[in-house]
């Protein structure tokens, strides 16, 4: 054990620095781009990607607005039009909001749990590159005019084999094959980052609400995202190798689809739900200098709305025809998720009440989440009676509905944690005064352009026709809608002009310029890719408030990557553990499962053929590199 | 950590490995064993949705899959559980030679539930082209294979890795005990495939 270079008393400040720098950064240049799996990389490029798809999914939103701003528009043919509010459904809930909720996790948790990398940091970088070449082969496919066109549900019998001949259909579902893989193996790193790398001292109990969030989340897609595999692979069987699992000429039932996609894609909305609340909590405690009321009663509202989350499904089908009984266990067990809803919006309001609020952006969005969210829960509670949803299923008044829910509850949220967590990713701070133009505009924007939908719908306008007829009463609140979607534009590229502005100048932001409680404040602005010189140890939720200088711990090695592994609930450091080096292997994999995915769009064999690059990828990835090191062998 | 810090204790002294949940391994494994385990769970109610919808099941005249090719594999993975119990144990006192035999011995184990495999296959008496009956049979067995693909290929690589000089690390040796642990859930999965495929279709009317 001696002649290890370890942090302590002898070895510390700029020396110790220097030494773990050059053990935690990866490689220069290009290879270093590449190869990299430090979870702030990923991170950051896992949220880039997931903005720049928001930004193609609201270019077609804009198309969309433009068709219907008039009656009887011929800007976009009924085919086109199809195309593209499948391409914007798909594209915001499987490119931009589950991934950019994964995404922020992927940088913050770690940071936040006071360790230096995330669980698994090899699979993390391999999940970046699957989802890249899943959400290319949609919008390549999109561009060259074989992009989906049955709906971002992609309901059978519409989108089978009979119905939706061509590859437009294989190419949606292959492309949530790989978002799936990419979405179980970051929640896979997350549950376990959560569970066992929390700094000493982080006891389940003081657990940042983040991370209860984050936790919960994971542990919804590990239990729900395999629904939606299953079915988009019996899909692409249906139609590519003659399954008839929906067919019902040979007993198959198209409802088998719905039940399948909808038990995975209701939780969904609650995975884009959950961690927004999560930036809630640490931006409501931050602002308001003092830690969320009835910390107890949030994180378990946080765990039952992940259980109720699981018993709403059918909440989609009420107009399916299913035994009435059924229909009132769905309606009860949708309206008590308002129960945990309301439990934590009283706690943050409490909180404010108590609190002294500074109105800094972040802080504006949070607002506008508890107004717009507490608008979408209620038209939610509206539409769980199956009298009042069948009447206003398929109309405008649902497209209202979940778009205060989405953006109100999950969007906002994110702008604001994007602001507030920006120092931390960029070392700079977002200009207050854009920030708050962008702030406006999108808030106002967004309620000029979704209000005004509930009344189209309850006068009877469908969702998903490329047009409508003039004199139905429901021109002027088309137009309307339209004009709001124009202002949402308008703040989004203020927003995106302060973030460009914000990168040119030198970096000046301190570590902990919010005066927040935890612990990824405690790092540099932005931090150096060992995240923290020594272990950090936590004696509080909110350990940044506690007076005198941080307690940490020694003793890991330096020239060599490690980390700490503590205890699963009371967090007692238990292991010293290697964290993995950069590799390309994570990329080449990810290649060779493209090659495969894409493969099986034009032949079943692809399957066959294309294990053996995998193969031999996966053998070069987990054969360790180098001679074994000095300390860990057994003899 | 600008503002300075304090010195609270020294970690120099923990091990560097560790067995089951103090292990990362085990909680990937855990992870990745729940994921798998929705798949068959969300398998198992697409199987019984579609014989809620029929008279007879197996539709007739269909007759059930024969029995022969699946039990046999059925005994023979139970008796795979012998070398894998053995395996764990060894890694778990870090008896590299035992542990090198014991791989062996699971490595070629595998082989003859393969070749029964594919009888399995020819036996199911319905193509999953036939109907959705046919389909849900078919999905099941091909589920399994996969999982006896990759944990073969998972063993095959530990297997050689084990007799390099990286099988002394201790952290070897746990992969090799998480290993074990995913072989356990291959062949109860199975179980519960064995019953949906070949005696639900006999118990049933």
């Amino acid at each position: 054990m001696t002649g290890i270079a370890r942090d302590g008393e002898a070895l510390k400040g700029a020396e110790l620095e220097g030494r773990l720098d050059r053990t935690w950064r990866p490689a220069p240049g290009l290879w270093g781009w590449l190869t990299t799996v430090d979870h702030k990389d990923i991170g950051r490029r896992y949220i880039y990607t997931a903005m720049t798809f928001l930004i193609l999914g609201s270019i077609l939103s804009v198309a969309m607005r433009l068709q219907l701003a008039r009656p009887e528009s011929g800007l976009i043919s009924p085919a086109r039009y199809n195309q593209i509010f499948t391409m914007h459904g798909t594209t915001m809930m499987f490119l931009f909001a589950v991934p950019v909720m994964e995404a922020a996790a992927i940088y913050v948790i770690p940071l936040m749990m006071g360790t230096r990398n995330i669980a698994f940091p090899r699979l993390n970088a391999f999940s970046y590159w699957t989802y890249l070449f899943g959400a290319l082969l949609l919008w390549v496919g999109f561009v060259l005019n074989v992009g989906p066109d049955a709906g971002w549900f992609m309901y059978t019998p519409l989108s089978g084999p009979q119905f939706s001949p061509g590859k437009r259909t294989d190419i949606w579902a292959q492309m949530i094959t790989f978002t799936e893989v990419a979405g179980l193996a970051v929640a896979i790193e997350l549950t376990a980052t959560i569970l066992k790398f929390r700094a000493p001292g982080m006891s389940l109990n003081r657990m940042p609400l983040y991370a209860w969030a984050i936790l919960v989340t994971s542990i919804m897609i590990i239990l729900s995202l395999p629904a939606v595999a299953l079915c988009s692979g019996m899909l692409i069987a249906d139609r590519l190798i003659g399954t008839q699992f929906f067919n019902p000429f040979e007993h198959g039932d198209p409802l088998l689809w719905q039940h399948l996609f909808w038990f995975f894609a209701h939780p969904e909305v609650y995975i884009i739900f959950l961690p927004a609340t999560g930036f809630v909590s640490q931006i409501v405690e931050t602002f308001t200098g003092r830690p969320v009321i009835a910390y107890p009663a949030m994180v378990l509202a946080v765990v039952a709305t992940g259980f109720l989350s699981f018993g709403v499904w059918v909440h989609h089908m009420f107009a399916t025809g299913l035994p009435r009984l059924g229909y009132d266990f769905y309606t009860a067990a949708t309206m008590a998720v308002a129960i945990p809803a309301s439990i934590q919006i009283f706690c943050w309001i409490a909180t404010m009440w108590l609190g002294k609020p500074r109105y800094a952006t972040p802080f504006l969005y949070v607002i506008a989440f508890i107004v717009t969210f507490v608008i979408g829960g209620l038209s939610g509670v509206m539409v769980a009676s199956v009298p009042l949803d069948l009447q206003f299923h398929d109309t405008y008044f649902v497209v209202a509905h979940f778009h205060y829910v989405l953006v109100g509850g999950a969007v906002f949220p994110l702008l604001g944690a994007l602001t507030y967590w920006f120092p931390k990713f960029s070392g700079r701070m977002l200009s207050e005064g854009l920030g708050k133009l962008a702030f406006w505009l999108i808030f106002l924007g967004f309620n000029i352009a979704f209000f005004p939908m509930h009344i189209t719908g309850m006068l009877g306008m469908p969702r998903r026709v490329y047009t409508y007829p003039a004199n139905m009463g429901w021109d002027g609140l088309n137009m309307l809608s339209s004009i709001g979607v124009g202002v949402i534009v308008l703040g989004g590229l203020v927003f995106l002009a302060n973030v460009a502005l914000t990168l040119r100048r030198p970096r000046d932001a301190a570590p902990n310029p919010w005066n927040a409680a935890s612990l990824e404040w405690a790092a540099a602005s932005p931090p150096p890719p060992y995240n923290f010189p020594h272990v950090p140890v936590v004696r509080s939720a909110t350990p940044l408030w506690e007076q005198g200088p941080l307690p940490v711990m020694t003793g890991l090695r330096v020239d060599d990557r490690e980390l700490l592994i503590t205890t699963a609930i009371d967090a007692r450091p238990d292991i010293r553990y290697p964290s993995p080096e950069g590799t390309i292997w994570p990329l080449l994999s990810a290649i060779a499962l493209a090659a495969l995915f894409i493969g099986s769009i034009f032949t079943p064999w692809a399957v066959v053929i294309g294990l053996a690059p995998l193969g031999v990828a996966f053998l070069a990835w987990f054969w360790p590199k180098g001679s074994p090191t000095a300390e860990p062998v057994i003899e | 950590m600008a503002d300075g810090v304090r010195f609270e204790g020294d970690l120099a002294a923990l091990p560097t490995h560790g067995f089951g949940h103090r292990s990362i391994t085990w909680w990937g494994i855990i992870g990745f064993m729940v994921v798998e385990g929705m798949f068959f769970a969300l398998s198992f109610a697409a199987y019984f949705f579609i014989l809620d919808k029929e008279q007879t099941w197996p539709p007739a005249p269909l007759a059930p899959p024969d029995l022969l090719a699946g039990s046999l594999l059925t005994i023979l993975i139970l008796l795979t559980e012998i070398p894998n119990s053995w395996i764990k144990r060894a890694a778990e006192r870090y008896d590299l030679a035992t542990v090198r035999k014991g791989l062996v011995v699971m490595s070629a184990a595998v082989i003859p539930l393969f070749v029964l495999r594919g009888f399995e296959f020819a036996s199911l008496n319905v193509s999953w082209t036939d109907n959705a009956y046919g389909s849900v049979m078919w999905l099941l067995l091909f589920l399994h294979t996969t999982h006896l693909v990759t944990d073969w290929g998972d063993t095959l690589v530990l297997t050689a890795l084990m007799f390099t000089e990286h099988g002394k690390e201790a952290n070897r040796f746990v992969d090799t005990s998480e290993n074990a642990l995913y072989w356990r859930f291959v062949w109860l999965s199975w179980l519960l495939i064995y019953l949906l495929i070949y005696w639900v279709p006999r118990w049933l009317p």
